[in-house]
């Protein structure tokens, strides 16, 4: 298989330190365990609710955080044992667009200087560096008179161009974006989704889609992963996941979707998790997700792996029979 | 490319060229009345202290035994000393000294205080507690005995008043910078650059520093002002430049003996 992304058991623990002498008396399991595979041209969507973990892998994938253990291979070379110029020379083909296009832009900086800066600390485009960076607007739908202005002087929905134009940079072969579009006014959102579908079918992208909003994710991606608190709880094609949700936490997670036709959203029934979110730090045993579930028998209080039937990967003991 | 946004295009301004005209630097500056103001006071200064030997009334040292002290004349505005010098082409000539003196130390001591303060605000962890460790010694050390102290080891040479000035007055850039910095490393943009592949190193020198411009300008303008009145106090104090040479400093302590006495 080709894969443009392999990621391995990939753990990021945090460790938990308390008292006057800041030992470490425990640790958050940010993200425990992940694999994840993605082929070139794409777009795996990670879904999941605020704190499950899902940045986490974002920033472990293009560098940002070092994970605990695991590994992430780029097109079969581990990066994750790299360092300094190696690694900075490789993590040049996977980028990460951010969420919040008001602060991942130097306000300092004129969209020239942001959108041709990885050019010049890689040493491409030498001497054409302007050319290369109104080409690059060009690329994300900006006209090339942006190139003097300053960050303060776009709209949320330029902004978010410009970053994307600075990703691209790098002709990178991976690209994560981190919840690229819930900073941004619905109406633009639109926009920016199909500018990215736009340069995924031109330029042969892989995506790696990290968001909170489902309608926006089935729109994007091919496959989907549900994280929930630092696990996958269900790996599958996007279409499958929302006709036949296998797992608990994604049938609730789906039902509270809001659906277009009046009829069909009165008529459905709609999943209520009881109770909040347990701490990451102290987990419950075995299946994370029994706290909360209305499906949970004995057999949950051991750990339940992603069994895959048929490409469809589900952690749970209970799941429906496929 | 169809998109739903306004395009940049329908900006007015860009309507017309290819690229934006964007005031300068100098445009922007001269609309804002008060710092043209002093800058315009600035400027004047610098041309009488360096330019002392065209502006000045009399030349350097220029003694007129006979005339002796004299009040406030025509002749000379702020009269003259026992020696029949002008007081007024003194002090010009003196400012040379005291200015380049507070300008060195301002520089050299933002310089010490951004570096230490970046550093540490940027690293965290043990380089943080250990340079800002080393900050509070040097803030809670009384720097005028110091000060005394050191240029009686060195000698009381402009260059030592430097050093020893810069060697103390670094501190509080140092810890104003360390606060910026902390808040700004948490910055996206930060991470953003780290993502497409700059050093530590350039991350520091292109997006924290110049985001700190501000601050430290500022500072440079109040370390000046500083600088000047710690290297008048030592000269006062006669640690500080030594006669023949003159400053502001040792003029006043100078001329601090004839305060109530009557005209002649």
């Amino acid at each position: 298989m080709t894969s443009v992304l392999d990621v391995r058991h990939l753990v990021k623990e945090y460790p938990v330190r308390s008292g006057v002498l800041r030992r470490v008396t425990g640790s958050v399991k940010a993200v425990n365990g992940i694999s994840l595979t993605l082929e070139r041209g794409r777009t795996l969507g990670l879904v999941g609710e605020t704190g499950c973990g899902k940045s986490t892998v974002g920033r472990c994938l293009v560098g940002l955080i070092e994970p605990t253990s695991g590994s992430v291979l780029l097109d079969g070379v581990d990066v994750s044992a790299m360092s300094g110029r190696e690694l900075r020379a490789a993590r040049r083909r996977i980028q990460l667009v951010f969420q919040d296009p008001y602060a991942s832009l130097d306000p300092r900086q004129s969209v020239e200087a942001i959108v041709s800066e990885p050019l010049r600390l890689h040493g491409l485009a030498r001497g054409s560096e302007s050319a290369r960076a109104a080409a690059l607007l060009d690329l994300v739908g900006l006209s090339s008179s942006v190139l003097q202005q300053y960050p303060h002087e776009l709209s949320g929905g330029q902004r978010q161009r410009v970053g994307i134009a600075r990703a691209l940079a790098l002709e990178p072969e991976v690209m994560v974006l981190d919840e690229p579009v819930s900073a941004l006014d619905v109406s633009v959102q639109a926009g920016i989704l199909n500018l990215l579908e736009e340069l995924q079918r031109e330029l042969n992208l892989a995506y790696v889609f990290i968001a909170h909003d489902l309608s926006v994710v089935r729109h994007v991606s091919h496959e989907v992963a549900v994280m929930y608190l630092g696990r996958i709880v269900e790996y599958v094609d996007a279409d499958t996941l929302y006709s036949a949700p296998q797992h608990p936490y994604t049938q609730a997670l789906l039902s509270a979707v809001p659906l277009p036709d009046p009829r069909a959203e009165r008529s459905r029934k709609r999943i209520l998790l009881e109770g909040d979110l347990p701490s990451p730090i102290d987990l419950p045993t075995g299946c994370a997700f029994r706290s909360r579930c209305w499906k949970a028998t004995d057999v949950c209080s051991s750990i339940p792996e992603l069994r895959t039937t048929d490409y469809h990967a589900v952690a749970c003991h209970n799941a429906d029979q496929v | 490319m169809a998109s739903p946004e306004p395009s940049p295009t329908s900006a007015p301004a860009s309507a017309s060229g290819a690229t934006v005209k964007r005031p300068g630097f100098w445009r922007r500056f001269s609309r804002h009345r008060l710092a043209v103001l002093g800058a315009v006071i600035l400027a004047l200064l610098a041309i009488a202290c360096y330019g002392a030997a065209f502006v000045a009334p009399f030349p350097q040292d220029q003694q007129d035994l006979l005339l002796g002290p004299v009040p406030p004349s025509a002749e000379h505005w702020l009269g003259t000393d026992e020696l029949g010098r002008d007081y007024l082409s003194e002090i010009l000539y003196a400012g040379q000294l005291s200015l380049s003196l507070a300008i060195a130390v301002a520089l050299i001591s933002t310089a010490i205080g951004v570096f230490v303060g970046a550093v540490a605000g940027y690293r965290g962890g043990w380089v943080d507690d250990v340079f800002m460790r080393i900050t509070d010694l040097f803030l809670v050390v009384p720097a005028i005995a110091l000060l005394a102290l050191a240029l009686q080891g060195l000698g009381p040479s402009p260059v030592s008043i430097v050093i020893v000035l810069s060697l103390l007055g670094w501190t509080y850039i140092a810890r104003v910078v360390r606060g910026q910095v902390v808040s700004l490393r948490e910055r996206e943009f930060i991470d953003a650059a780290r993502v497409i592949g700059a050093t530590h190193q350039q991350v520091l020198m292109r997006h924290v520093l110049p985001n700190l411009s501000g601050v430290i300008a500022v500072n440079v303008a109040l370390a000046v002002a500083g600088a000047i009145i710690v290297e008048s106090t030592l000269s006062f104090l006669g640690f500080g430049v030594q006669p023949p040479q003159s400053s502001w400093g040792n003029m006043l302590s100078q001329a601090s003996g004839l305060i109530g006495t009557p005209k002649v």
